[in-house]
């Protein structure tokens, strides 16, 4: 078992702490570029987060120039429930929810972000932005112990959808699979485009987080539940070093995404699907549907790919698929490894409404008994 | 209504089942009887199961009349994991899968119709007496105000076939609770029949076959397909499910709602007048 004294002091190997220093070392100079005065005569704008698979409101083109956006995430460590059995893991989160919430800028604006870790909780805490620039994506800038704040600065030098994780040194995978990780949308200024530089637009945003968990079993193959998470630690670990996850799910738990928490869409709507892994590779799939413009490796200044079946979304990235609806049903989107979307989770529904069109498919015989010649 | 056991009764098995002790296999006097429904003779409107079209087109499933003449018995209470356990541990059923859950006195889940039909074959030669699987109509009948009617009852929309696939989805979803995970015998209430947990988060197997059908326009079946490789089970939606399946998953092509879980309940069949005074002669001889 871990104890909270072990996981704040215990863990840092030599090597990280020196790595962690000399990033912390070399921040000043690389943030010195832009004069600070003008940062501080930039507007502010503070954003309340949603939780996903909503994303909060935003401008696809952006007027003005560049802006200071703030955002806070706070730290819960919390049980959360996983599956429709009640399976209970010892989670940690930003925010509460398992994908920690979007963040949506423009590419050249600042992003001002307090990382809030209460006292209650049991562990340090910080976060990976892979949109940010150096001291090891902010980790190094952000380590908070409980009961203790920061506040990170880093410049959207790069447009695209980025993942932003815990690592925590010594813990760091234990944490991604916990559920600490999110992802922070950087859009073009401009906004998106084709491979011809056309403006490209979206209706809806649907954000799926998927993670994978690693829940240990008891003798009797049944789940086990911990009573903290430093309990959960050892046993977990087991588990995960064996890279065979119990779940796999899009929005913290099997179904959080189909019955009556299925997403809705409607005939010419277009959306984007933003797809986050933050630890293993997965595979998205709109069956019955397309991606129309696809940026597999989420990096909206490279030309989309066109009319996807299926797009790589590799662990420790985001994608983005753009699609609009042109029939109506149930569609379901899915990690195209069909085990992991039908054996353990990773399936979220779309209802979607509006007039069938009968060119793009009709029902020529309904199913009836062979014809005999 | 009546039972054949009081509720105080049914704790006590409720209890023992969760030690271990397995009442419906114990074949001594002491044994705890299984907790039975008397489910009287009647009639009711019976929406049919099966997919129906008429002229090509989905349509809901037409409603027929059906009387019962003679009453039947059902289990008041799904067949627990203790109960099951007794056949698994005589070598007469397949463990179920749902073996995650520690206490017997919860329905046993995990279970194929191939399953359910072994264990009714053991209780009743364990019992000496017949132990059956409900046929849908037998189980809607019993489920009485339980019973969801799954019509749809949309206008005909002959050019959007999706109007029914997203009509079900939705009635589907916002039927009852969702927790899936079983939960102790009674825990869902009784029936006007005097069932408990119908339409719980456990489905229950039925004998009846998948049917495809065609309707003419007044309604009568023109021509069908039955497909006993599907069997209906009865719960909180209408189910079909084939029958090696143990656990109901949707997702993927399939984008409906499966069963939370499938379990058993069982019809135990009345005794025939022979069979009455044969018992008769043996209990006065004997």
């Amino acid at each position: 078992m871990l104890t909270r004294r072990e996981a704040l002091f215990g863990t840092m190997t030599g090597a990280a702490t020196a790595a962690l220093l000399t990033a912390v070392a070399a921040t000043p100079a690389n943030a010195a570029q832009p004069p600070l005065a003008d940062i501080g005569k930039l507007p502010r704008e503070r954003v309340t987060l949603v939780k996903p698979p909503f994303v909060h409101a935003h401008q696809q083109v952006a007027t003005g120039g560049p802006k200071i956006v703030e955002f806070q995430l706070t730290v819960k460590e919390q049980p959360m429930v996983i599956d429709d059995d009640g399976t209970t893991m010892q989670a940690m989160t930003y925010n509460g929810s398992i994908p920690a919430p979007m963040m949506v800028v423009h590419e050249g604006d600042y992003v001002e972000l307090t990382l809030i870790n209460p006292e209650t909780n049991e562990m340090p805490h910080n976060i990976d932005c892979h949109a940010a620039t150096g001291a090891l994506g902010g980790a190094a800038l952000t380590e908070v112990n409980p009961g203790e704040q920061a506040t990170l600065r880093f410049k959207a030098t790069r447009a695209g959808t980025f993942v932003y994780h815990c690592a925590p040194a010594g813990m760091i995978p234990w944490h991604v699979v916990a559920g600490m990780s999110g992802t922070i949308m950087v859009l073009p200024r401009d906004g998106l485009k084709d491979e011809n530089g056309k403006p490209l637009r979206y209706d809806r945003i649907f954000y799926i987080g998927e993670n994978e968990f690693y829940i240990p079993r008891d003798e009797n193959g049944k789940y086990k539940s911990y009573a903290s998470l430093g309990e959960s630690y050892d046993d977990t670990l087991k588990v995960m070093r064996g890279l065979i996850p119990t779940h796999v799910v899009f929005n913290g738990k099997v179904g959080a995404l189909t019955g009556d928490n299925a997403l809705e869409a409607n005939v010419g709507e277009t959306v984007l699907f933003v797809h986050a892994q933050a630890n293993r590779d997965t595979r998205p799939h709109l069956i019955g549907g397309h991606g129309d413009h696809v940026w597999e490796l989420g990096k909206f200044n490279d030309p989309p790919a066109k009319n996807l079946e299926t797009w790589f979304i590799r662990g420790g990235s985001a994608g983005a698929a753009l699609y609009t609806f042109r029939q109506p049903g149930i569609y379901a989107y899915v990690n195209h490894n069909l085990i992991e979307a039908a054996e353990l989770g990773a399936t979220a529904h779309i209802m979607v409404e509006g007039e069938w069109d009968n060119d793009l498919m009709a029902q020529v015989s309904a199913p009836s008994p062979i014809a005999t010649l | 209504m009546r039972l054949m056991i009081p509720a105080m009764v049914a704790a006590a098995a409720a209890t023992a089942l969760a030690i271990g002790a397995a009442p419906n296999a114990a074949k001594d006097d002491t044994a705890v009887p299984v907790a039975m429904a008397s489910v009287n003779a009647g009639s009711f409107d019976f929406r049919l199961p099966g997919e129906y079209l008429k002229a090509d087109w989905p349509v809901d499933a037409p409603k027929r009349k059906v009387t019962f003449r003679r009453g039947f018995e059902m289990m008041k209470y799904q067949v627990s994991l203790a109960d099951y356990g007794a056949c698994v541990a005589d070598g007469a059923c397949e463990a179920p899968d749902g073996g995650r859950f520690a206490s017997g006195d919860v329905p046993v889940t995990g279970v194929s119709y191939r399953d359910a039909k072994a264990y009714a074959a053991w209780l009743s030669r364990e019992t000496g007496e017949t132990w059956r699987l409900p046929s849908d109509e037998e189980w809607a009948y019993a489920a009485a105000e339980r019973m969801n009617d799954d019509a749809l009852a949309l206008s005909q929309d002959s050019a959007n076939p999706a109007a029914r696939w997203l009509a079900r989805y939705r009635a589907e979803s916002t039927i009852g609770e969702r927790d899936a995970e079983p939960k102790p015998l009674g825990h869902f209430g009784t029936n006007s029949k005097g069932l408990a947990d119908i339409a719980g988060n456990v489905w229950d197997w039925t004998t009846t076959c998948y049917l495809r059908a065609v309707l003419d326009d007044n309604g009568k079946i023109t021509r069908s397909t039955e497909n006993c490789g599907v069997r209906v089970v009865g719960g909180r939606h209408r189910g079909y499910i084939s029958n090696f399946i143990r656990d109901g998953k949707s997702g993927g092509c399939a984008a409906g709602l499966a069963p939370d879980n499938l379990g058993i309940r069982l019809i135990r069949e009345l005794p025939s007048l022979v069979g009455y005074v044969r018992r008769l002669l043996t209990k006065t001889v004997g």
